[in-house]
């Protein structure tokens, strides 16, 4: 009787255990008094972040990041709500194929795309530059704007359009005046996403950020191959706090959008 | 202030609207019939039409096209005789209330209602009075601020009718708009739709699947059958008067009695039903000889030895044997077999002065002439 109510709260316990060790260790060291990587840190104090925010070369590609993710934000934001209205209203068999094009560049493995995108980019002459960062990851954010729009798009009532159009409003005031209200919690649960998508992503940038457009992530790998202090612990956390901060923005967004649904369906049903 | 729906030349507050053999398939590669089969409507102006059928018999698909929603496959629609085929909805100026009232969740009960009279350029100040003036018509004042998810379905309702007559249309559609609602409320709201359209005096075309909604609410129904309209009239016609099978058992009780035509007198039809000659009303001439249903309704039946008082003599008789005898309060139901096995529902009026029927009894039941139909 005890051991099973235990056991799966053991096996729970050790997978999360499992999950969460490296990042709280990699936390714990990044508030280490000490000049090199070591756990657990003989004293602590914020050294490593003070060293992390008066070094050039590692605020100059924590720019870069955040330059190139928030162009991806504005880009793959744009392109992808109109990629998923336009999915919403194609027929069906014509759906599923434009969804599947759409969303490829999460199925192929990520280093078939970024061996791609460097082929395809050094034709043109555009490696090493901050914009082929943002065209290729709003290539790899797309798909995720596009699933979260289209998850908001099919929760709409399609009547909501039609009694809008029975009002008098035509299809462009419909669109600015009903459509969009009701898809904004998609549409910026997607643009966060983007945002992650983009400020995380190193394959791609391993092959194409060159000498002029290394980003955060490319930063790191490089830290890691050829020193390591206690830095990249720091700037690690960083980047976990900030990417856990705008995770949970997207889901209390979701949460939002979900419980305003119900509440109207559910009066009307 | 609004221009829409003042165009001049008006005859009354309400469109006419003209259905001429409207079609619609949706699916036109199957061989399935038509969704909506060559429905023809002259809808007068102001009037309360309702269109009644069951489900799936082609009645939103019907709205949907009058709305310009859907595209007739075949077919035209003309309001105040001018054909609104090839204009898009929201040039067509018509109210529409839907079936799940269609609230825009985001907006408040003001900006929804507010909402036609904004695209239509209305300035603010007019535009608030006409809410609050719209939102009293519907006795919700005072409910501006809230979101409709605040709101119970009754009030749900309401808000989507002030919304649909609040820029005056001279038309307004209604798909099942008290269907989502319990019986009490949604008796209470049968009477203010009708006290809407006498106040409003403009021309409303009502959906429902409810039979007494339908009775109770139209100046006319059109009944509707697999896509066609199966008769169009007043209620009493309806009811007094069913021109075919479907209409009999689809609006009220009837019985269905199975006749051989012997001959046609004026306008009535002798006809031998179980051996028995029993007279029916009809308006075509059917031929000796031919096998036809003569339909009537069980509370139009009476027990022939019970009291006449007052009323003209029935002429028509039969024998049967009572199968089943129910005590309903108000009425007696009695089930009854007639010589030839054909059943047969009678309903009387319950007295403690009338003899109650037992099962097996034989009995002999009468009618008159004029309750009497060929189907
Ligand atoms: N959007 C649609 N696509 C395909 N078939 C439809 C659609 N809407 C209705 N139908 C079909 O048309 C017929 C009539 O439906 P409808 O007009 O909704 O009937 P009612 O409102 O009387 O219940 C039904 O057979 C239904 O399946
Ligand atoms: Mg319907």
């Amino acid at each position: 009787m005890i051991l099973a109510r235990i056991l799966p709260a053991g096996v729970v316990g050790l997978i999360l255990f499992f999950l969460a060790f490296p990042i709280v260790v990699v936390a714990i060291v990044s508030f280490s008094s000490a000049t090199y990587l070591t756990f657990p840190p003989p004293a602590f104090g914020l050294r490593w972040y003070e060293a992390y925010f008066s070094n050039p070369d590692w605020l100059k590609p924590t720019w870069v990041s955040i330059w190139v993710a928030c162009a991806v934000v504005v880009l793959a934001t744009f392109l992808g709500t109109l990629a998923a209205l336009g999915i919403a209203r194609l027929p069906k068999a014509m759906r599923v194929v434009a969804a599947g094009l759409i969303l490829s560049p999460l199925i192929v493995p990520g280093i078939v795309v970024a061996i791609g995108i460097y082929y395809a980019y050094s034709r043109y002459g555009l490696v090493g530059t901050p914009i082929a960062m943002v065209l290729a990851h709003t290539c790899l954010a797309v798909p995720f704007v596009v699933t979260s729009v289209t998850a908001s798009l099919s929760g709409i009532d399609p009547r909501l359009e039609q009694a809008a159009l029975s009002l008098g409003a035509t299809p462009g005031a419909t669109f600015f005046q009903v459509t969009l209200p009701l898809i904004q919690p998609g549409v910026l649960v997607g643009a966060l996403f983007a945002f992650i998508t983009s400020f995380d992503e190193l394959i791609v940038a391993l092959f194409i950020s060159g000498t002029g457009a290394v980003t955060l992530p490319r930063r790191m790998w490089d830290d890691l191959r050829f020193q390591i202090d206690p830095t990249i612990a720091a700037v690690s956390t960083l980047t976990i706090v900030l990417t856990a901060a705008l995770m949970g923005a997207a889901h209390l967004l979701r949460k939002r959008a979900e419980r305003n649904r119900m509440a109207t369906s559910s009066a009307a049903a | 202030m609004i221009s829409a729906g003042t165009n001049g030349a008006d005859i009354g507050r309400g469109a006419s609207v003209t259905l001429s053999d409207l079609e619609k398939t949706y699916d036109r590669a199957s061989a399935a019939p038509k969704d909506v089969d060559r429905v023809s409507l002259d809808i007068r102006s102001g009037e309360f039409l309702t269109m009644l059928g069951p489900s799936g018999s082609g009645k939103t698909t019907t709205l949907m096209m009058i709305a310009g929603f859907e595209t007739p496959t075949a077919g035209d629609i003309a309001i105040d005789g001018k054909s609104v085929v090839a204009m898009p909805p929201y040039r067509r100026n018509i109210g529409m209330v839907f079936q799940n009232y269609a609230l825009f969740p985001h907006l408040t009960v003001e900006e929804n209602v507010g909402f036609p009279l904004k695209q239509r350029g209305v300035p603010k100040p007019e535009r608030a009075r006409l809410v609050a003036e719209a939102l009293e018509l519907v006795h919700l004042p005072g409910y501006g601020a809230r979101y409709p998810r605040q709101l119970s379905g009754g009030q749900q309702q309401r808000v989507a009718v002030a919304r649909a007559v609040v820029f005056k249309p001279r038309l307004l559609l209604m798909d099942e708009p008290l269907g989502a609602l319990d019986k009490q409320l949604r008796e209470n709201l049968q009477l203010e739709m009708r006290r809407l359209h006498a106040d409003l005096g403009i021309t409303f075309i009502y959906v429902t699947h409810d039979q007494e909604e339908a009775l109770t609410m139209s100046d006319r129904i059109a009944v509707m059958n697999d896509g066609k309209v199966a008769q169009v009239g007043t209620p009493e016609d309806l009811y007094d008067r069913p021109e075919n099978r479907f209409v009999a058992g689809f609006i009220g009780e009837s019985n269905f009695l199975p006749a051989v035509v012997r001959g046609v007198e004026n306008d009535v039809v002798i006809a031998e039903c179980d051996g028995a000659v029993i007279r029916a009303l009809c308006p075509g001439r059917p031929a000796s000889g031919e096998k036809v249903t003569l339909t009537t309704r069980p509370e139009r039946l009476r027990f022939a030895d019970s009291a006449w008082i007052g009323e003209q003599m029935p002429q028509n008789c039969l024998s049967v044997t009572v199968t089943e005898a129910v005590f309903a309060g108000e009425r007696c139901r009695y089930m009854l077999q007639a010589g030839d096995g054909t059943s047969i529902v009678l309903k009387e009026p319950s007295s403690a002065a009338i003899r109650r029927r037992a099962v097996g009894e034989r009995a002999e039941i009468a009618w008159s002439v004029a309750d009497t139909i060929l189907v």
